[in-house]
C-alpha cells in the first residue's frame, strides 16, 4: 500500500501533466467557492449594516406611537391625536412603570428651512434634551437642547450635518450662531449633531431638532405628539415595559380590550429582527445560487475525471497488472480529484475573500469574512472533490487488467 | 521445496455470448518447473493469448485447476490475483506499456510501490536491475526518450524487482527492431541461466528458438510440447537455418 504522501505527490505529477484540463476542472470549483465566499460575506456585510443603523437609532429602544382603534382601517399615524405629553410624563413618573430609564416625547413634522440663498425641506423634530440619551445622539459641535429651552419655548435649532451643509455648504462649520427661517418663524442655530452616516427615511443626519414645546405651539399648532421614544433598562425587560407601558396607557385611555387600543408600542428588537431575518433570507438566497454553481463546478470536475479514466484505461490495466489493488486505484483517483478541489477551493477562497473586499472599497460597506464561511466553503470543496471523483474512481478500480491492457 | 512453478490442470476458458459460445482454451493440462524457458506458440486465435492471461493471473478459467507457485489462483477475487501478479509473476508486455512521461526509475519502482517494498529499498533495487539490463545511464529519461528496444529493457527490469517466481513475457519482440530483438533475447537467456522461469508467448519461430521447450497450441489445444536444443549466440548459421524449418514444419 502507497503512503498517502507519495500518493499526493504522484497526484501532483499527473495532474501536472495535463495543465489545461487540470485548469479547467478548477475553474468550476474557483468559481463555485469564490462566488459562495463573496456572497456570504456581502450578505454579512449588508446585514451588520443593517443592523449597526438600527442599533444606533438608541439601544434598548420601545416606540410609542398612535395608531387607530378601528380595526380593519389603515390611518396615517400622524393623524391620530391621542398620545400626549402627559401620557410621557405619566410613563416617565407612574410607579407601576419600574422598568424603564428614559421617556423622550417627540413631534415631528416637515417644514421648509431658508438661510439667506439656501433652502431645503426636511424633518423637523421637536424633541425634549432626553432625546439624545435614548437615540445615542452627539453634538458635534456647539450645545443641544436644554430643558430651559424647552420651558421657554426658545427658537433655537439642532441640525444634523446633512442639513447643515446644504444650508451653509461649506462653511457649515460656522453655522453655530446664524440664524434660519423654519417656515415663517426665525431660529437660533445652537448646535449641529455627529453624523451617523446612512440615508434614506429617518436618517437622523437630515433632521432638525427644535424643543418639544417650540415645535408642538409655534412650528405646527398641535398639542399631542407623534411619538413617544422609551429606553428601557436593560435588553432583559423589554417585554415588561411593553405590559407596563401598555396597562398604563390602556388605563389613560379608557380601553380594556388589549386588541382595541389606540397606541402601538414597537419593540425595537422586533424590527430588527424582522430586518435581520429578511437579509438572512437574502444571504442564503445568493448562497443557494452559488452553492448550484458549485455543483455545476463538482460536475464539471466528475467529467473531467471520467475523460482522464478513459484516457488512461491502459495505465489503469498496467498499474494492475503490476499488482495495484481496486483500492489503491480509487484512492489514485480521488487524491487527484481531491486535490483538483483542495487547490481549487484556496484559489476560490482567495478570489472571494478579493471580490468582497473591493465590493466592501467601492461601497464603503464593512468587510467581513466569517473564518466560518471560509472554513465551510474549504470542506465542501475537498467533499465536492472526493463525491464527484468517487464514481470515476470506482470506474477505473473495476476495470479488468487485460480489457484495459488491450484499450487502444 | 516444491519445484513446480506453473500446474494447470483440465484448464478450459469459454467465452460465451447470446447467440454464441467460444471455446478459446480447450481442456489444457501441462506443468512448468522452476528454470525452464518456455516459449506457447501458435497462429493468431489459437487460443494462446488467453491461456497467456490465465497463466498470468490476469483472467480466470472457466473450469480446471491453475497452481502458480503452488497456490491455487481460480477461485481468488481481483484484489487477491492483484497480489499474485505483483509477488510472483513479473511481465513483459509487447508494447512495452511503460507510463509515459515518467522517468525509467519510477517506471521500475511501480511493483515495489504496490509490493510494499520500504521506500529506502526501492531505488537501491530499482538501479541493480536497470544496470543489469544496461541502463543505469538512462535512469532519468522519461520513457518517451528512449528506443524501443531500450524501453523493453526497462520492461524487463521492472519485470524482475519483485524477484517473481514466473516472467510472463507476450510477445517481448513484436515491436522492436531485430537487432534489439536479440539483445533482448540475449537477456533472456541470461535470466534463464540465472535460474528464473520464463514464460513467453510468440508466433515467430526465431524468437521461440531460444527457449528450451516449445508448447504449441492450436484451437485452444496443446498439438505438441517438446524441448528444444535451445539457440545459443555461438550457433551456427546452418544449425539456425535447420531449426527454422523444423519448427515451421510443426506450424
Amino acid at each position: 500500500m502507497m503512503e498517502i504522501w507519495e500518493q499526493i505527490i504522484e497526484s501532483v505529477i499527473m495532474l501536472k501533466l495535463n495543465k489545461m484540463r487540470t485548469g479547467l476542472a478548477m475553474l468550476g470549483i474557483i468559481i463555485g467557492i469564490g462566488s459562495v465566499i463573496a456572497l456570504m460575506s456581502i450578505g454579512q456585510s449588508s446585514q451588520k449594516a443593517v443592523q449597526d443603523r438600527i442599533q444606533s437609532l438608541g439601544s434598548n429602544l420601545l416606540t410609542i406611537s398612535p395608531s387607530s382603534q378601528r380595526s380593519g382601517m389603515v390611518r396615517g399615524a400622524s393623524n391620530v391625536t391621542t398620545l400626549t405629553l402627559k401620557d410621557a410624563e405619566s410613563i416617565a413618573s407612574s410607579s407601576e412603570v419600574t422598568t424603564v430609564k428614559y421617556v423622550s416625547p417627540e413631534y415631528s413634522g416637515r417644514s421648509q428651512i431658508v438661510t439667506g440663498e439656501n433652502n431645503t425641506n426636511t424633518s423637523i423634530i421637536g424633541v425634549e434634551p432626553v432625546y439624545t440619551e435614548v437615540h445615542n445622539l452627539t453634538v458635534a459641535s456647539g450645545s443641544f437642547i436644554t430643558d430651559a429651552q424647552v420651558a421657554s419655548m426658545a427658537k433655537v435649532a439642532v441640525l444634523g450635518p446633512t442639513v447643515a451643509e446644504d444650508l451653509f455648504g461649506d462653511t457649515s462649520f460656522d453655522a453655530i450662531g446664524q440664524i434660519i427661517r423654519i417656515g415663517s418663524q426665525n431660529f437660533t442655530v445652537i448646535g449641529i449633531t455627529t453624523a451617523k452616516g446612512g440615508s434614506g427615511m429617518g436618517n437622523q443626519d437630515s433632521q432638525v431638532y427644535v424643543p418639544l414645546s417650540t415645535a408642538q405651539k409655534q412650528l405646527f399648532g398641535v398639542n399631542y405628539l407623534s411619538s413617544i421614544a422609551v429606553e428601557a433598562n436593560s435588553a432583559e425587560v423589554m417585554d415588561q415595559a411593553v405590559n407596563e407601558i401598555g396597562y398604563l396607557l390602556m388605563a389613560r385611555h379608557k380601553f380594556t380590550d388589549t386588541t382595541k387600543v389606540d397606541f402601538r408600542i414597537q419593540n425595537q428588537e422586533d424590527i430588527l429582527s424582522t430586518v435581520t431575518e429578511v437579509s438572512g433570507t437574502m444571504t442564503s438566497l445568493l448562497s443557494g445560487i452559488a452553492a448550484i454553481s458549485l455543483i455545476v463546478g463538482g460536475i464539471g470536475i466528475m467529467n473531467i475525471m471520467l475523460v482522464t479514466v478513459t484516457e488512461r484505461t491502459r495505465e489503469i490495466g498496467l498499474r494492475k497488472a503490476l499488482g495495484a489493488k481496486k483500492k489503491t486505484i480509487i484512492t489514485q483517483f480521488l487524491t487527484e480529484s481531491a486535490i483538483l478541489t483542495f487547490v481549487g477551493g484556496i484559489i476560490g477562497i482567495i478570489v472571494g475573500i478579493s471580490a468582497s473586499y473591493v465590493y466592501a472599497k467601492v461601497n464603503s460597506s464593512i468587510f467581513t469574512v466569517s473564518p466560518s464561511s471560509v472554513a465551510l466553503a474549504f470542506v465542501v470543496s475537498v467533499a465536492i472533490g472526493i463525491l464527484f471523483g468517487w464514481y470515476p474512481a470506482r470506474r477505473a478500480a473495476n476495470l479488468q487488467p487485460i480489457e484495459a491492457l488491450r484499450y487502444e | 521445496m516444491n519445484n513446480t512453478i506453473i500446474k494447470v490442470i483440465h484448464l478450459s476458458k469459454i467465452y460465451k455470448t447470446e447467440m454464441l459460445e467460444t471455446i478459446a482454451v480447450d481442456d489444457v493440462s501441462f506443468e512448468i518447473k522452476k528454470g525452464e524457458f518456455v516459449a506457447i506458440m501458435g497462429p493468431s486465435g489459437s487460443g494462446k493469448s488467453t491461456l497467456m492471461h490465465i497463466l498470468g493471473a490476469l483472467d480466470r478459467p472457466t473450469k480446471g485447476t491453475y497452481i502458480l507457485d503452488g497456490e491455487n489462483v481460480e477461485n481468488l477475487n481481483d484484489d487477491e490475483l492483484s497480489d499474485i501478479r505483483n509477488r510472483k509473476i513479473g511481465f513483459i508486455f509487447q508494447a512495452f506499456n511503460l507510463l509515459p512521461r515518467t522517468t525509467t526509475l519510477k517506471n521500475v519502482m511501480l511493483p515495489m510501490t504496490y509490493g510494499g517494498v520500504p521506500k529506502e529499498k526501492r531505488t537501491e533495487i530499482a538501479v541493480k536491475y536497470l544496470q543489469m539490463v544496461g541502463l543505469g545511464d538512462r535512469m532519468y529519461h522519461t520513457s518517451n526518450q528512449i528506443s524501443g528496444g531500450q524501453q523493453q529493457r526497462v520492461a524487463i527490469a521492472r519485470s524482475l524487482v519483485m524477484d517473481p517466481a514466473l516472467i510472463m513475457a507476450d510477445e517481448p519482440t513484436g515491436n522492436i527492431a531485430t537487432a534489439q530483438a536479440e539483445e533482448i533475447m540475449a537477456i533472456f537467456q541470461k535470466l534463464n541461466d540465472e535460474g528464473r522461469t520464463i514464460v513467453m508467448i510468440t508466433h515467430e519461430p526465431d524468437i521461440a528458438e531460444h527457449a528450451k521447450r516449445i508448447i504449441l497450441i492450436r484451437d485452444g489445444r496443446i498439438v505438441s510440447d517438446s524441448n528444444n536444443k535451445q539457440k545459443r549466440f555461438s550457433s551456427s548459421t546452418s544449425d539456425k537455418a535447420n531449426k527454422k524449418q523444423l519448427l515451421e514444419k510443426k506450424i
